[in-house]
């Protein structure tokens, strides 16, 4: 394999995000390359249990249903922190990317006629549905949204949609390099040309010229260390190698998810589908304390809410006792054998592998646990990073930014197939007028400097730390002071040790010399990278004194759109000392700040119209580095198109 | 009966250590393919047994704490990725789902066979898989170009679930290394390949005919190959019925071979 090599698309993540990307530019007759830490169908994306959303409309829940009414929980899931005429865009093609999907082979669980049973807060219940809409896409309910709207294929939805994805990559004879890695960006006056490479079969280290670069690698959960539902994989690198630019900003770092329904102690996911389908939470006493505390959703409030709940009732005592902590209960008994079996088959394969129980006979210990990183590569509608032409991100690794504060369950995979045919098309747009021009001094340049930093590794001796050592101690002061409940003094504790860990860096020593891919040194590699995530992670939500979906200061309990009503965005060049941060506006408002109907919490009031907040959206986000996108901005959004969604739809206005 | 008992007693009060756990001798296989000075060898490793101990925690404890260069893989660490296939006291398994409870304090790991080593217990599964992959052209044919503005297709729920059924291999390998014909005769389709033409055969979105499978499927590198030894279902992680896979695929073999022999 040669050292420098040249292709006109180079996708560096190969989930649904990356894949579906690197699908639209190869239709469009590009040549794309797709790096992947691991065979493709391995990508974390395959973990994702529940359902996807998409405003279908087919089962009796779910009448009515639209994409209007979807974009509506998103926004107030977001807790306004999202850009609303991304959230529109999303909305109004999930159904496309679900049926598209149907197209392409996934065996989406469908709609029975006649009459079924269902668990509904609590209560069975019968329900007739529609004969005309037999065999159409089932809908499942799932945490903040009006309707029954999550489209599942039992509870391993991710899997089935990575491996029809993965099967179009096939068919389109796209170059997969699996176990390959990205180590930094190959970039020049706000323009990227490709990535330097590191192959993990053999250690080699090449360079990769790209028209276009795309970054799908997913979050950064593993900056929580073992406190995540995330796989080993999802160590933030394409975020990290963004940031290492001094050009791109992350966006919104500190919005953090924790899912409610991390399995204790070992922090597998167990899907929001549980309680969709009916399952409750327990605290010590066997009380359903959702009931009392979210009336109106009960279990299925938005995820920071039941798990801000949760907490609460382990801080008040309320939690059963374990060697590694206090828990809860899930409890799933009343679901019965033959649904835990067949629409929440994965969950029963769990708790029988990992607890060695049958969750239609006994409870199972959950407790919040890192799930989603909301922040990420900031980018524009169009999937074009902020400050530099040609590169992009999509997904997880992205801040699209939908999500804002808080993520609905379901959007997420929603969301990589939405964006990656999105950003897709503009990524083949970009290589088909464009050429890879670069100096070969550039590119040898970025090359030595990663090499430079291998042989330091390699070389260096003394008693140092070692990496795993750092891992450790980082994940601890992440879920111990930038956890679900967060205050100053806590965070700027965490500031300052994870500044001294990030200063041992430099003393840490390889005990592992072997020739190869040396998961030591792979592992060192991508460690500094983790650091400054967790880092600009702490010191943004040390800044932001209010609480805003995930980011909950027990200091500042209120929404302050008066002063918050903005984006985190932070720079910082792998020779710069400390982070630069700056803010901009979320985005165009459309829908008011307001109640989100669930997590009654207050907030102190814009004291702007919308119409003077939305006059500098577009020249305050420009001073930020936005680049110009295909349409103007608000091309998308139908202002408005919301209003009477909810009545149309028999929902009570809120 | 009674010496058994004795005999496993002694074990037993042998082997617990002080806070009520075993100590576990990890015996693994050791060989870099790219370090000259490496030859394949079993390396042994002690460690204390921890509760609901797995060996994804097993294998990164020794890793971190006791040797930084053994390679091995795990991604999910929850049983859906198909990373961790390795040889566990000479059976193909996920390792990230073997509790260390459920083995003998001696604990005996291989990488999977019929793939090619990368170093250790890693193996690459990858190459294998796309290539099977592209083999059986493992993507929907389908009958015409999506169109964006239709509403799906109506399918019987019954049938979702039967595709999906067959759709849950996580390509895992584990089949494979189990297969008497996989591990000697490199073309064959081996149980995950055959799985994969049988969840495509069985979509009805796929407008491929038996007869365009005929050729993938009817000769001793597919169904007719197997030699029936059937150990692929045994170990399947996921539990497919692998065993109804091979004869769904050779009923619609033998009937598309008497289809074309009339004709």
């Amino acid at each position: 394999m040669e050292r420098i090599e040249t292709t006109d698309v180079l996708v560096i993540g190969g989930g649904l995000a990356g894949e579906r990307c690197a699908m639209e530019a190869a239709a469009l007759g590009q040549r794309v390359i797709i790096l992947s830490l691991v065979p493709p169908r391995r990508s974390h994306s395959c973990a994702a249990q529940g359902g996807m959303q998409a405003a279908l409309g087919n089962c009796f829940k779910a009448a009515g249903d639209s994409p209007d009414l979807h974009f509506l929980d998103t926004v107030r899931g977001s807790d306004w922190g999202a850009d609303q005429e991304v959230a529109r865009i999303f909305s109004d093609n999930a159904p496309v990317a679900v049926r598209e999907l149907a197209h392409m082979g996934v065996p989406w669980t469908r709609l029975r006629p006649g009459s079924n049973q269902y668990h509904i807060k609590g209560e069975t219940v019968i329900i007739e549905e529609p004969a005309e809409k037999a065999g159409l896409i089932m809908h499942r309910d799932f945490g903040g949204t009006a309707k029954w709207r999550a489209c599942y294929a039992a509870a391993g939805t991710g899997h089935a949609a990575l491996y029809a994805i993965d099967g179009e990559v096939l068919r389109l004879g796209i170059e997969v390099r699996d176990r390959a890695e990205a180590l930094s960006l190959i970039h020049e006056n706000g323009q990227c040309h490709g990535a330097v490479t590191r192959c993990l079969r053999s250690g080699r280290v090449g360079a990769i010229l790209a028209k276009a670069t795309v970054i799908a690698t997913g979050g950064y959960g593993r900056i929580y260390g073992r406190y995540t539902t995330n796989a080993t994989i999802n160590e933030g690198t394409g975020a990290a190698i963004a940031l290492a630019t001094g050009v791109v900003p992350l966006g919104n770092m500190e919005a953090i998810q924790f899912h409610p329904t991390g399995l204790w102690p070992s922090g597998i996911l167990v899907t929001e589908g549980c309680r969709g389908d009916g399952g409750y939470l327990l605290n010590r006493d066997m009380e359903r304390f959702m009931v009392e505390l979210e009336p109106a959703k009960q279990e299925l409030a938005s995820r920071d809410v039941v798990s801000r709940h949760m907490m609460g009732q382990i801080r008040d005592g309320k939690g059963v006792d374990h060697p590694g902590g206090p828990h809860l209960w899930l409890d799933l008994r009343h679901l019965g054998e033959e649904h835990l079996t067949t629409k929440l088959r994965e969950v029963y394969e769990i708790c029988r592998d990992f607890l060695g129980i049958k969750p239609w006979e006994e409870l199972i210990p959950v407790r919040p646990t890192q799930h989603y990183s909301m922040g990420g590569i900031r980018v524009n509608k169009d999937g074009q990073a902020y400050g530099m032409r040609g590169l992009f991100a999509a997904g997880e690794a992205a801040c699209w930014d939908m999500h804002g504060f808080n993520r609905l369950g379901g959007n997420s995979l929603a969301e990589t197939l939405v964006a990656g045919r999105i950003v897709g098309g503009y990524v083949a747009e970009f290589a088909a007028d464009h050429q890879v021009e670069t100096e070969t001094g550039l590119v040898l340049g970025f090359l030595q400097e990663t090499e430079q930093t291998i042989a330091d590794w390699l070389a260096r001796d003394g008693d140092g730390p070692n990496v795993y050592q750092i891992r450790d101690a980082m994940g601890e002061i992440m879920m111990g002071k930038v956890g679900i409940f967060r205050q100053g003094d806590e965070l700027a504790a965490a500031v300052s040790e994870l500044s001294a860990l990030h200063a041992s860096l430099d003393t840490a020593v390889l005990r592992c010399r072997d020739p190869g891919p040396n998961p030591e040194l792979s592992f060192a590699l991508r460690l500094k990278g983790m650091l400054r995530l967790a880092l600009v992670c702490a010191k943004g939500a040390l800044a932001r004194e209010e609480s805003r979906g995930a980011h909950s200061r027990i200091d500042f309990p209120a929404r302050d759109d008066r002063n918050w009503l903005k984006r985190t965005l932070v720079r910082w060049g792998a020779e710069e000392e400390t982070p630069r941060f700056s803010y901009e506006p979320v985005g165009l408002i459309d829908l008011p700040p307001g109640d989100r109907g669930y997590g009654h919490s207050s907030h102190v009031d814009m004291d702007i119209s919308l119409q003077q907040y939305n006059e500098t959206v577009l020249a305050q986000q420009q001073e930020q580095g936005l680049l110009p996108t295909r349409e103007p901005m608000g091309a998308s959004l139908r202002p408005g198109a919301w209003h009477d969604a909810e009545a149309r739809a028999g929902l009570a206005k809120t | 009966m009674t010496d058994a008992t004795e005999v496993s007693k002694t074990e037993v009060t042998r082997t617990v250590g002080a806070n009520g756990a075993r100590q576990l001798t990890f015996e693994i296989f050791r060989f870099n393919p790219l370090d000259p000075d490496s030859a394949p060898r079993m390396q042994n490793y002690t460690l204390q047994e921890e509760p609901y101990m797995t060996l994804y925690r097993a294998l990164n404890k020794i890793r971190e704490e006791q040797d930084p260069g053994l390679q091995f893989d795990f991604a999910c660490r929850s049983a859906v990725c198909g990373s961790c296939g390795m040889m566990i006291n000479g059976r193909p398994t996920l390792a990230c789902k073997t509790l260390t409870s459920d083995l003998t304090e001696t604990i005996r790991l291989h990488p999977l066979p019929a793939f090619k080593l990368i170093g250790d217990l890693s193996v690459d599964t990858g190459t294998w898989f796309r290539e099977m992959g592209q083999r059986v052209q493992a993507w929907v044919h389908e009958r015409e170009a999506f169109d964006p503005d239709a509403i799906e297709e109506p399918m019987d729920d019954e049938l979702a679930v039967a595709i999906y059924q067959s759709d849950r291999c996580i390509e895992c390998g584990c089949c494979v290394a189990s297969c008497g014909v996989a591990n000697t005769r490199a073309g064959f389709l081996a149980p995950a390949g055959m799985n994969r033409v049988a969840r495509f055969m069985m979509d009805p979105r796929d407008t491929r005919s038996a007869d365009d499978w005929f050729d993938v499927v009817a000769s001793d590198e597919g169904v007719f190959g197997c030699i029936g030894l059937m150990a692929c279902q045994d170990v399947c992680p996921k539990e497919l019925p692998l065993l109804e896979v091979y004869a769904y695929l050779r009923r619609r073999a033998l009937g598309s071979a008497f289809v074309r022999k009339r004709s």
